[in-house]
C-alpha cells in the first residue's frame, strides 16, 4: 500500500516535472530562494551556464521530507539540492542522500571547512542566525537576545522563523541558560519545558516567517520591530538598498549551508561537475560580493574585498557570543522538537 | 413465394432464422455497451483519480510495515513474549542480527524514526545502538545491548517494540485523536503539551459553521433581490457577483492579506474615519487594531470566497419560485410578513441547503487562505495534513487526519441529510 501510494506520488511529481519540462542534460539545482539564491546564481550558476552546461533552478524551504519522498518514489525531480547541516544529517541517515566521493568533488577536504559536518555534503557556506532591527524606527536598539524576550524594554512584534531550530536555544540562553550548557539542558524534558516557557512570554507578539527572503521584508515593511534572519539576509538589503537595518551579532548561531547530491540522481556525473566547480577557490570568493557568508573553502579568503571581510559571520568581532548549531541533537531530536513546537503553535 | 418460416414450436424468428428474442437482446445488447463506452472514460476517470487515491489514503492511515520488514527476527522472536518481564535472551539475539542488518542497510534511522512517534528519542537511541552494535562481535547480548544503553532494559520499549510489530496499526488513527495505547494495551489521552488534533478538528468545524452561516446571512437577500429585480438590472448586479467568482482564490486571498496587513490600508482608514479611536474608547482594543494573522481576517477572507456559492444555488432556486404564490397568499389575507415567511421561504430551502452544503464542505478543506491570512491558531486540519507530510515526513498521520476529516464530513453529511433530506436539495 505504501508502494501504491508512493507511485501515485511519482505519478505526481512526474506530472509536475512534465509542466518544468527538465530535459535529460539539465542539472536541477536547488536553494532557498531569495537573495542567497541570486548569489549563487551570480557566483556559481551564471559562470557555470558559461562554460556551456544547462541549470533549472528550484527552490524549498528545507523540507527534508520533499526530499526523502522524491527519493523514495524514484522520481527525481531535484539533483543537487542546497542543505542546512541538519537536512544533511537526517537525509543522510535516512538514506536520501548520496554519500560524497571527494575523489570526484576534487577539491582538497582539508581545505574545505566543516567538511566532517555530514558524510553525504560538501560545504558551502558558514552562515549566521542572528536578529536585526531598523535603526530609523528604533535610536537605542536591542544589543542581546535577552533584548529580543524584553517586551518592556522592546514593545512591538518580533519575527522569528516558525521552527524550533535557534528559537528554543535562544529562550534558553535568554532564561540564563550559558551558551555552552543549552544542549544538555535541551536534552532533558523540563529544559524543553522551560524553553517553550520562555518562548510563551513573547508568543503574542511574534510573526512567523517561512521562507528566509520574509525576514527582511518583514522588517523593511514595518511588520517588525525586530526579527530573526539569516545574516546575509540582513547584509545584502544594507548593501544594495542602504535599508538601514542593524544587525545584533550577540549569540548568533552558526551552521554551515553545504551541497547534496539526491540519492540515485540519473545524473550523478553532472552533479559531481557542478559540485567540484562550485567548490572552487574563485567562485567562492566571488559570492561574497553578493552575500555576506563565509566562504567554506580556505583558499577563497585571501580573494574576499577586506571591506567584506567584516561582515561575515566569521569576522573575529561577530564571533564572540557565537555558538555552533549541535546538528547532531537536531538530527536526533528535531521530529519530535518540531511535533511539539507545531502543537505549542496551534495552542 | 416466402414465408415467414414457422418452426412447429412457433417461435417467431427474424428473417436469418434466429429467434426474435434473441435478436431483440443482440441489439439492446450492443446499445448498452455503447452506452458503457461513453461512460467509460468519465468512470475509469473517477476510479482512479477519486476512488483509488482515497481508499489508499484510508489504508494507509493503518498501514505500518516499518518495523514488520525492517526488523523481521525481532517481530518473529517477540510474539512468544509475555509482555510482562524483560524479553529474554532469544529475543535480544534477534534484535541484535536486525540491528545489525539495519545499521549496513542505513535503515536504522527510520526504523528509529517509526519507534520515536510512541517513545520519544528512541530515535537517536536506535541509531546510536545500531552503530555501536556493529563493533561487537559475540554475546551474550542481553547484558551488551542494555550496556549500551538503559531504554533497552525496559520492558515498555519491547512493549512498543512488539505493538508495532504487526504491518497494520491503529497507532496513527489514535495519534490524531489526542489518544494513545499503553504498555499494557489500554487507550489513554495524551500528555496535555501534544494534545493539538481534537481542538484542530472543532476549529475546522467551528470556523466553517461560522463562514457558512455568514454567507447565507449574507448572500440571502442578494440573492432575494436579483431574483426579483428586472432582468437588465439583474444581469448587471449578477456581473458584480460573479467577476471576484471567475479571479482566482489565490490572488483575492494575497490581496487580503495585503489589505489587512498592520499599516495597511484597512487600518489607515480605521484609524482617519476615527474607528480605530471609537474601538480604543471602548475598551474593545489598545492601541492600534491587529488584523491580519487573525480569526477575523481567515473568517473574512473565507466569506469573500464563499460567498458565491451559497448565493448562486439560492438565486437559481428563486428564479423558479412562480410570483403568483405571494399574490394568492396576499389575496388570501396573509399579511406580506407573513406570506414571505410561510409561502416564499419554505420554497426557497432546497436551495439554501444545497448552497449551505457546498461551501460548508468546501470550508472543511480550505488550506491556503488559513495559512496566508491567518494566524498559527487559524490552521486547519489541511495545514497539519500538510506540515505531516512536508516536514515530518509522516504519511501515516497525514492519511489518518484525512481519514478523520473524510469521516466527519460523511457523519455531518448523513445528519444533514436526515435533517433536511438530500433529494429536496436543488442547485437550481
Amino acid at each position: 500500500m505504501k508502494k501504491l501510494i508512493t507511485v501515485l506520488g511519482a505519478g505526481l511529481l512526474a506530472g509536475s516535472a512534465l509542466v518544468g519540462v527538465a530535459r535529460a542534460d539539465e542539472l536541477t539545482i536547488t536553494s532557498w530562494g531569495g537573495a542567497y539564491q541570486d548569489s549563487q546564481r551570480e557566483a556559481y550558476y551564471k559562470p557555470y551556464i558559461a562554460q556551456g552546461h544547462k541549470i533549472t533552478e528550484a527552490e524549498y524551504n528545507g523540507e527534508v521530507a520533499k526530499i526523502k519522498a522524491m527519493v523514495e518514489a524514484n522520481a527525481i525531480t531535484w539533483d543537487v539540492i542546497d542543505v542546512d547541516s541538519a537536512t544533511a544529517l537526517q537525509g543522510c541517515a535516512e538514506g536520501a542522500l548520496e554519500v560524497i566521493d571527494w575523489a570526484k568533488v576534487g577539491v582538497d577536504k582539508a581545505k574545505m571547512l566543516g567538511a566532517d559536518v555530514s558524510e553525504c555534503s560538501v560545504p558551502t557556506i558558514v552562515f549566521g542566525t542572528v536578529f536585526g532591527y531598523d535603526t530609523s524606527k528604533l535610536k537605542d536598539g536591542p544589543t542581546s537576545v535577552n533584548d529580543l524576550f524584553d517586551l518592556a524594554k522592546f514593545p512591538g512584534k518580533r519575527g522569528l522563523q516558525k521552527n524550533p531550530t535557534v528559537n528554543l536555544e535562544w529562550a534558553l540562553i535568554a532564561d540564563g541558560v550559558p551558551a555552552a550548557d543549552v544542549y544538555k539542558v535541551l536534552a532533558t524534558p523540563e529544559g524543553v519545558d522551560r524553553a517553550f516557557k520562555k518562548l510563551d512570554t513573547i508568543k503574542s507578539e511574534i510573526i512567523w516567517w517561512e521562507a528566509g527572503a520574509q525576514a527582511p521584508q518583514l522588517l523593511a515593511d514595518g511588520q517588525v520591530v525586530m526579527t530573526s534572519a539569516w545574516n546575509g539576509r540582513l547584509q545584502t538589503p544594507i548593501d544594495k538598498d542602504g535599508k538601514p537595518f542593524k544587525i545584533v551579532w550577540d549569540h548568533q548561531a552558526l551552521d554551515w549551508d553545504l551541497w547534496s547530491i539526491a540519492k540515485g540522481t540519473p545524473k550523478m556525473e553532472e552533479a559531481y561537475r557542478f559540485l567540484a566547480f562550485a567548490s572552487g577557490a574563485v567562485p567562492q570568493a566571488e559570492q561574497t560580493k553578493y552575500i555576506a557568508y563565509g566562504p567554506a573553502n580556505a583558499d577563497a579568503i585571501p580573494n574576499v574585498d577586506p571591506k567584506t571581510l567584516p561582515s561575515l559571520p566569521t569576522a573575529p568581532d561577530n564571533l564572540k557570543t557565537a555558538w555552533n548549531l549541535d546538528t547532531q541533537f537536531w538530527a536526533d531530536n528535531g521530529d519530535q522538537l518540531k511535533e511539539r513546537f507545531n502543537a505549542w503553535l496551534s495552542q | 413465394m416466402t414465408s415467414v418460416p414457422v418452426t412447429p414450436d412457433s417461435i417467431m424468428r427474424a428473417a436469418d432464422g434466429t429467434p426474435l428474442k434473441q435478436k431483440l437482446a443482440q441489439a439492446q445488447r450492443a446499445a448498452q455497451m455503447k452506452a458503457l463506452a461513453l461512460i467509460a472514460p468519465l468512470f475509469l476517470f473517477i476510479v482512479i483519480s477519486f476512488l483509488v487515491p482515497i481508499g489508499a489514503m484510508l489504508m494507509n492511515a493503518f498501514y505500518d510495515p516499518d518495523i514488520h520488514d525492517q526488523m523481521p527476527q525481532t517481530v518473529a522472536a517477540i510474539e512468544t513474549w509475555d509482555g510482562q518481564s524483560l524479553p529474554d535472551e532469544t529475543v535480544f539475539a534477534a534484535f541484535v542480527a536486525d540491528m545489525k542488518a539495519a545499521h549496513k542497510a542505513k535503515s536504522s534511522a527510520q526504523i528509529g524514526k517509526r519507534l520515536n512517534y510512541e517513545v520519544p528519542t528512541l530515535k537517536s537511541k536506535v541509531t546510536v545502538t545500531a552503530r555501536k552494535l556493529d563493533k561487537i562481535e559475540a554475546g551474550p547480548w542481553k547484558e551488551a545491548v542494555i550496556a549500551i544503553d538503559p531504554v533497552w532494559g525496559e520492558p515498555e520499549t519491547w512493549a512498543t517494540i512488539k505493538r508495532a510489530s504487526s504491518t497494520y496499526t491503529p497507532f496513527y488513527l489514535l495519534n490524531v485523536m489526542d489518544l494513545k495505547q499503553t504498555a499494557d494495551g489500554h487507550i489513554t489521552t495524551v500528555e496535555d503539551n501534544r494534545k493539538i488534533y481534537r481542538d484542530v478538528l472543532w476549529r475546522t468545524l467551528g470556523i466553517s459553521f461560522l463562514v457558512t452561516v455568514i454567507t447565507l446571512i449574507l448572500g440571502f437577500p442578494v440573492a432575494y433581490m436579483l431574483a426579483t429585480v428586472p432582468q437588465k438590472t439583474a444581469s448587471l448586479l449578477m456581473i458584480l457577483v460573479l467577476l471576484p467568482f471567475w479571479t482566482s482564490l489565490l490572488v483575492r486571498t494575497t490581496a487580503w492579506s495585503i489589505l489587512l496587513q498592520d499599516g495597511g490600508v484597512v487600518t489607515q482608514f480605521m484609524s482617519i474615519t476615527g474607528i480605530t479611536w471609537l474601538l480604543n474608547a471602548l475598551g474593545l482594543i489598545s492601541g492600534e487594531p491587529q488584523l491580519f494573522k487573525t480569526r477575523f481576517a481567515t473568517v473574512m477572507a473565507m466569506v469573500h470566497i464563499q460567498l458565491p456559492f451559497t448565493l448562486l444555488p439560492i438565486y437559481s432556486v428563486m428564479k423558479t419560485i412562480s410570483p403568483t404564490y405571494m399574490r394568492a397568499a396576499r389575496s388570501l389575507g396573509a399579511k406580506p410578513g407573513y406570506a414571505y415567511w410561510r409561502v416564499y421561504m419554505p420554497q426557497t430551502l432546497p436551495g439554501v441547503a444545497a448552497g449551505c452544503l457546498l461551501t460548508f464542505i468546501l470550508c472543511l478543506g480550505y488550506y491556503i487562505t488559513p495559512a496566508l491570512v491567518g494566524g498559527p491558531t487559524d490552521n486547519m486540519i489541511s495545514g497539519f495534513i500538510d506540515s505531516a507530510m512536508n516536514q515530518e515526513n509522516n504519511w501515516g498521520k497525514a492519511s489518518a487526519l484525512g481519514a478523520v476529516l473524510l469521516t466527519a464530513t460523511m457523519i455531518l453529511y448523513y445528519v444533514y441529510n436526515k435533517l433536511v433530506g438530500i433529494d429536496r436539495m436543488k442547485l437550481g
